[in-house]
């Protein structure tokens, strides 16, 4: 698969290293598969090589050897000792030269028994090295987990505290902590400015973004920065506060972590974490300290407890945080045991919403056995971590928006003008259902789909203002009518009091009649007029020209029954024109209508 | 031909949908019905040997205008209106005896509570007898019925609104059980009769009803307010203690905003192909911030209003915002429009897509990055969709899994966790709603490894069996029992609300609010919890750990010496030159570096910087 590691390495071994630059990137697409069996022993000691020889001994970089491997063929032996004992010197030089080792183990399918026998030996020597260095070996497999394992941009990590973790005003043990997550952002690109000549090369393109505050009443004025002043709504006024006066009286904890004590982790569900996550360290090299917190986060861990904090970073700092403190048993036997930390809401934060209980519901909407049972089907089958191997884990599963646009990045890079590319399709796989699996598991799927019957709801969009644009006649015209009917309605206005209804525009008279409050008698009139309007337009159409007005009269009018609980008036008019529809000629109206 | 195909004249009353979609009113309009009899000014305790006792009057005034300051904070649309009743003088558009509507300057009958409001309430007492006065009125020469005219009033005050989604109220403050209780006969039954219409008739018009007893246990609800509020009788015994937590609630309740129920949004849930579901989604839970800040003009207060400008930084020139956005790669300078940007982001086409199900032990406690949402199904546009996530909601409970999803919103497609919650009910009511809380998780790209980045090789330290069993025991010993999430208020967000208050009302001392988030310092001076963390504390840094602190402070001092003999050195240094001379004829470029720091060190000012930083640190510090 990979093994091509060590030619590739011996490849750019002449190159020397420096920054990643395109040219070594098409090198090594150009790459030939190289036909022997990968030696990672001797892709590690070529890597080794490279970066001493390139920094040697004065210069303090972070070194870092990534190695990618199947760790599926057998090393070869060494020409003196073993192949431990190489890893052993190996390690110890790394250790010298402060070099980290990363090592991602892809999975492959082994193709028989003398390979299985092969990869566990490789396995140990790797693990050999991460006893004796600072190394991980990262376990992927599948080509979304290679890319989310790969860390393309390593931050180095800042404290947000060193100090005090206090259990009491005499038990205190010195921590640091630092963000166990936190977002790796979109980057912010900057605003594009073409005003520059085109032959000018030093052009930034930049833009400055410039802020003036102008008075409300006077336009023309700006009012300097030191003449503003922040205001906080109180009630319906606006409160003005000088930063001066804030800093006197603003709430200023001293900088702190402090234990409030310990609870039940069943006390603490798992929604009420509310933000990214902190991890406490022990202070490095203070062997005290790592005990302590080893004790105490082994301890948790066996009665299933947690501790609820108060932490305040930085003196000065104008808020506190309570936050419950996990513990963090380290997995490997050179990194000290740990705390994470969660934000917890306050009071203020929690909306205290009540939802109707499940059991509550009608028995149409509650599940019957049948229907249970495909679902728990659905939900055994479906299954994310099959035989304890965990897929799309949050640690190997990278941030596919970033993914696309760094590649679009470079592509732009290249070809300006060159259309995005697609998401990758390795990428495509987390935002929907694995396909393969989707295929594997079509009778659960198919057994939930028959028992759960899913159809859109016939009274979807029931409000009032709607229900009639579902009329079964449907024409656009009559749609077009009853939205304009409505804007009429929010449009009238209410000064002007309409008395009856003109031919100029009648919907708006009517609507405007019906908004009447000041007496009951003007609903009744209105209904009555309008009737008469529509009746009228009838009478004087000429081969249906009038159709269409009437038709948007009469939707208005039958609204507007239903929003008045008149619906009997209008039944009995439409009856009323139905039974002179051969007088009328209404034949096309009605059919206009249906 | 079918004149209603629809149904929409059709009876819709066995719609079941009415029964779930309770409809929620957006505002609340109440009057304070405050009396103001002779009775009232009582004092409070039985026994009258403190003069300065509080009267029932004052307990009733300090009780609304506290809950008044947490209203303009929680809900300050909400609309008041204070109404004495029993008062000498009458003020309210009836123009009905003893009835006296309290209001101030620029502010409606009935309007938002403002600070001048509050203020002159607060402090109405001392002039209370003198320009409103006091009288009782139901005597038996009077025809008077204050009680019913202070109910119409109020009806009248609260008829404003016609308006729907209002919720509408009157509170009643009196420590008169009996208020008919001077007259006799037909009078008093009819006065009780049209009192109790009055009340039934507010009622009808759906205005609640709510009284709050001030006479302590004496107060006999039975009399005349159990009719009046239409209390059933099982209800009358609990009806003293339940209006005692509620006067209470009402004076100490928290500021904090209150937030309607409204949804955030309806997402198609899908689960498989062809099978997908509707979920409505809620902030349950939101960071609270101390609201926007507006900026003024400190001279005249009047808001400001922001401008925006683009200047190209290459020419100087004015420009539109533009369309198009650059990011430096490689030293170039690599261009996309907004559009392209908006369409890398578009990953997926913003449903929620089931990807599968995982052990709920795969959700590690860092797997998280926001606060989380949570999903209610909902069938308003697909039939069945309560039915379908009722069955996974019960699937994954009984299973022990949470579901994997992509949740593809435009602006930040993220993959999530779907943990079901099973409900949650005390007897205050519902603790936990039931649904599912969509928690989202970080990418790999978000996890950072800081506990990897100091590696014990050889093996990092472990706690023993013993120091476990220590720590133990002191988890044991500072238990929180009873600790619930979010049971703190947020310290400094009430800070500033009391700060607000006492600047909008002019008052000199900001409120003191008092820090729930400190640890119970008396409690843990508890001997039995200063013996396990003595104990903890020995068993992990050894006997004289506090002797051994004390020596490393001992050789800070060491440190320090040795800075001290560096000062010594540049102060020797420092006075073989006459540096005022020297910075006088520019001669300080002359010296090297070093000679240069020893001035610096001497005068305890920073040392680091360029040749020429330095000199002008030199030469400010020398007022030159």
């Amino acid at each position: 698969m990979l093994n091509t590691m060590k030619s590739a390495l011996s490849c750019l071994a002449q190159k020397d290293i420096k920054v990643v630059d395109d040219l070594i990137m098409d090198t090594l697409r150009e790459l030939p598969r190289g036909t022997r069996n990968g030696d990672f022993l001797d892709a590690i000691v070529i890597g080794m090589d490279m970066l001493i020889k390139k920094f040697g001994p004065t210069n303090k970089g972070k070194h870092r050897i990534c190695l990618i491997t199947d760790a599926q063929h057998p090393v070869k032996e060494p020409d003196e000792g073993s192949k431990a004992d190489q890893v052993d010197t190996i390690g110890q030089l790394m250790k010298s030269h402060g070099v980290r080792l990363d090592c991602i183990v892809v999975r492959v399918k082994l193709a028989g028994l003398i390979e299985q026998m092969a990869a566990d030996e490789n396995i140990d020597l790797l693990n050999q090295f991460s006893k004796s260095t600072i190394s991980k070996i990262i376990h992927v497999d599948g080509s979304i987990s290679l890319l989310g394992a790969l860390r393309t941009r390593n931050i180095s990590p800042v404290t947000i505290y060193r100090g005090d973790l206090e259990l009491s005003s005499s038990m205190k043990i010195k921590v640091w902590v630092y963000k166990k997550t936190s977002e790796e952002k979109f980057p912010t690109l900057n605003k594009y400015s073409d005003k520059a000549p085109g032959n000018d090369k030093f052009a930034t393109h930049e833009l400055k973004i410039d802020y003036e505050y102008k008075n409300t009443e006077d336009f023309d004025r700006i009012v300097p920065p030191e003449q503003r002043i922040k205001g906080y709504r109180y009630g319906p006024q606006i409160v003005p506060i000088s930063s001066a006066e804030w800093e006197a009286v603003k709430f200023t904890p001293e900088k702190s972590v402090k234990l409030l004590g310990f609870t039940d982790a069943s006390n603490i569900m798992r929604h009420y974490y509310m933000k990214d996550v902190y991890v406490f360290i022990p202070e490095p090299g203070n062997v005290k300290a790592i005990l302590a917190v080893s004790s105490l986060a082994r301890a948790m861990k066996e009665m299933n407890k947690v501790a609820i904090m108060r932490c305040v970073w930085r003196q000065g700092q104008g808020n506190v945080i309570i936050g419950v403190l996990t513990p963090n048993i380290s997995s490997s036997d050179n990194i000290p045991d740990s705390f994470y930390l969660n934000v917890l809401p306050f009071a203020e934060d929690v909306r205290e919403f009540q939802f109707p209980s499940f059991s509550n519901l009608p028995a149409s909407r509650l599940p019957n056995e049948l229907q249970q049972e495909s679902s728990d089907n659905l939900v055994k089958m479906l299954d994310l971590a099959p035989d304890g191997q965990e897929l799309l884990k949050p640690e190997l599963t990278p941030n596919p928006v970033l993914q696309r646009f760094y590649q679009s990045l470079d592509l732009r890079w290249k070809h300006p003008d060159a259309q995005l590319p697609e998401l990758d399709a390795t990428l495509m796989r987390m935002t929907g259902p694995d396909p393969n699996t989707l295929s594997a598991l079509t009778s659960e799927v198919d057994s939930f789909r028959k028992q759960i019957e899913l159809k859109d709801n016939p009274k979807k969009g029931r409000p009032k203002k709607l229900a009639l644009l579902e009329k079964p006649s449907g024409s656009n015209e009559e749609t077009a009518a009853v939205v304009k009917a409505i804007d009429y309605q929010s449009a009238a206005p209410s000064a002007v009091k309409v008395e009856k209804i003109g031919h100029s525009n009648p919907l708006q008279d009517f609507e405007a009649m019906m908004a009447r409050r000041d007496g009951s008698k003007w609903v009744e009139k209105a209904i009555k007029e309008m009737q008469c309007h529509i009746y009228g337009l009838l009478e004087n159409s000429f081969l249906g020209d009038n159709f269409l007005n009437a038709a948007e009269c009469l939707m208005a009018l039958r609204s507007s029954c239903i929003l008045e609980q008149e619906p009997k008036k209008f039944n009995e008019f439409l009856h009323y024109l139905y039974e002179n529809k051969k007088k009328l000629d209404l034949h096309e109206f009605f059919e206009l209508l249906s | 031909m079918d004149l209603d195909p629809e149904g929409i004249f059709r009876d819709d009353s066995d719609s079941d949908s009415d029964l779930l979609h309770q409809r929620e009113s957006t505002k609340e309009f109440s009057v304070y019905l405050v009396d103001a009899s002779p009775k009232m000014f009582r004092a409070v305790g039985t026994t009258e040997e403190d003069e300065k006792e509080e009267t029932f009057f004052h307990a009733a005034v300090q009780c609304i205008s506290e809950s008044l300051k947490a209203q303009i904070i929680g809900r300050s649309s909400d609309e008041i209106s204070i109404c004495f009743f029993n008062t000498r003088e009458k003020k309210n558009i009836q123009d009905l005896h003893g009835v006296f509507v309290f209001n101030v300057a620029e502010r409606e009958l009935l309007d938002r509570p403002t600070a001048r409001l509050i203020k002159e309430f607060s402090s109405i007492e001392d002039s209370f007898m003198h320009h409103i006065g006091s009288r009782y009125w139901i005597e038996p020469a009077s025809r008077e019925n204050p009680l019913y005219n202070a109910l119409w009033v109020a009806q009248a005050l609260l008829r404003k609104g016609s308006l729907k989604n209002v919720s509408m109220r009157i509170l009643i403050f009196t420590n008169e059980d009996n208020p008919f209780g001077n007259i006799y006969g037909s009078v008093k039954a009819d006065m009780i009769r049209t009192t109790l219409q009055r009340a039934k008739d507010a009622q009808e018009l759906g205005i609640s009803m709510e009284l709050l007893p001030l006479g302590g246990k004496e107060f006999d609800v039975s009399i005349l307010y159990a009719n009046l509020l239409g209390l059933e009788s099982e209800e009358m015994p609990l009806f003293l203690s339940s209006a005692d937590e509620k006067l209470e609630d009402m004076a100490n309740q928290l500021r904090k905003r209150i937030f309607s129920k409204r949804k955030v949004k309806t997402i198609m849930f899908k689960i498989a192909s062809g099978v997908s579901v509707q979920v409505n989604a809620y902030a349950l839970i939101r960071p609270s911030t101390p609201g926007p800040i507006m900026w003024l003009d400190s001279v005249t207060s009047r808001p400001l209003k922001t401008e925006r400008t683009f200047i190209c930084a290459d020419t100087g020139a004015l420009v539109q915002q533009p369309r198009m956005r650059f990011q430096k790669f490689n030293g170039e300078i690599v261009k996309f429009t907004v559009e392209e940007l908006a369409e890398i982001k578009k990953v997926s086409d913003g449903h929620l897509h089931l990807l599968g199900f995982k052990p709920l032990g795969c959700l590690k406690g860092y797997h998280n990055m926001r606060p989380s949402t949570f999903i209610y199904p909902t069938d308003e546009e697909i039939v069945g969709s309560t039915l379908a996530f009722v069955a996974l909601h019960r699937s994954m409970l009984r299973l022990q899994r949470f579901g994997v999803a992509f949740y593809g919103s435009s602006s930040h497609p993220q993959l999530v966790a779907l943990v079901a919650q099973d409900e949650i009910i005390s007897s205050s009511g519902q603790l936990e709603p039931p649904g599912m809380h969509m928690i989202y998780l970080p990418y790999s790209d978000d996890i950072r490894y800081p506990e990897e980045l100091l590696i014990h090789a050889g093996g990092a330290p472990r706690a023993t069996d013993d120091q476990i069993k220590k720590a133990s025991a002191l988890l044991k010993r500072i238990d929180l029992k009873d600790f619930s999430v979010c049971q703190f208020s947020n310290p400094a967000l009430q800070r500033h609300y009391g700060v607000l208050q006492a600047l909008a009302m002019g008052e000199d001392e900001v409120p003191n609010v008092k820090d729930e988030t400190l640890p119970d310092e008396e409690g843990m001076r508890r001997p039995g919890v200063l013996r396990v963390i003595e104990e903890f504390k020995v068993a992990v840094y050894g006997e004289n750990h506090d002797q051994e602190e004390a020596a490393k402070n001992d050789s800070i001092t060491e440190a320090s010496k040795k800075r001290k003999a560096i000062y010594e050195v540049a102060l020797k240094e420092s006075a073989s030159y006459d540096w005022a001379d020297l910075a006088e004829n520019g001669k300080l470029k002359d010296l090297t570096v070093i000679e240069l720091k020893s001035y610096l060190t001497v005068h305890n000012l920073p040392v680091a910087g360029k040749k020429e930083v330095l000199i002008s640190r030199i030469l400010t510090h020398l007022g030159l």
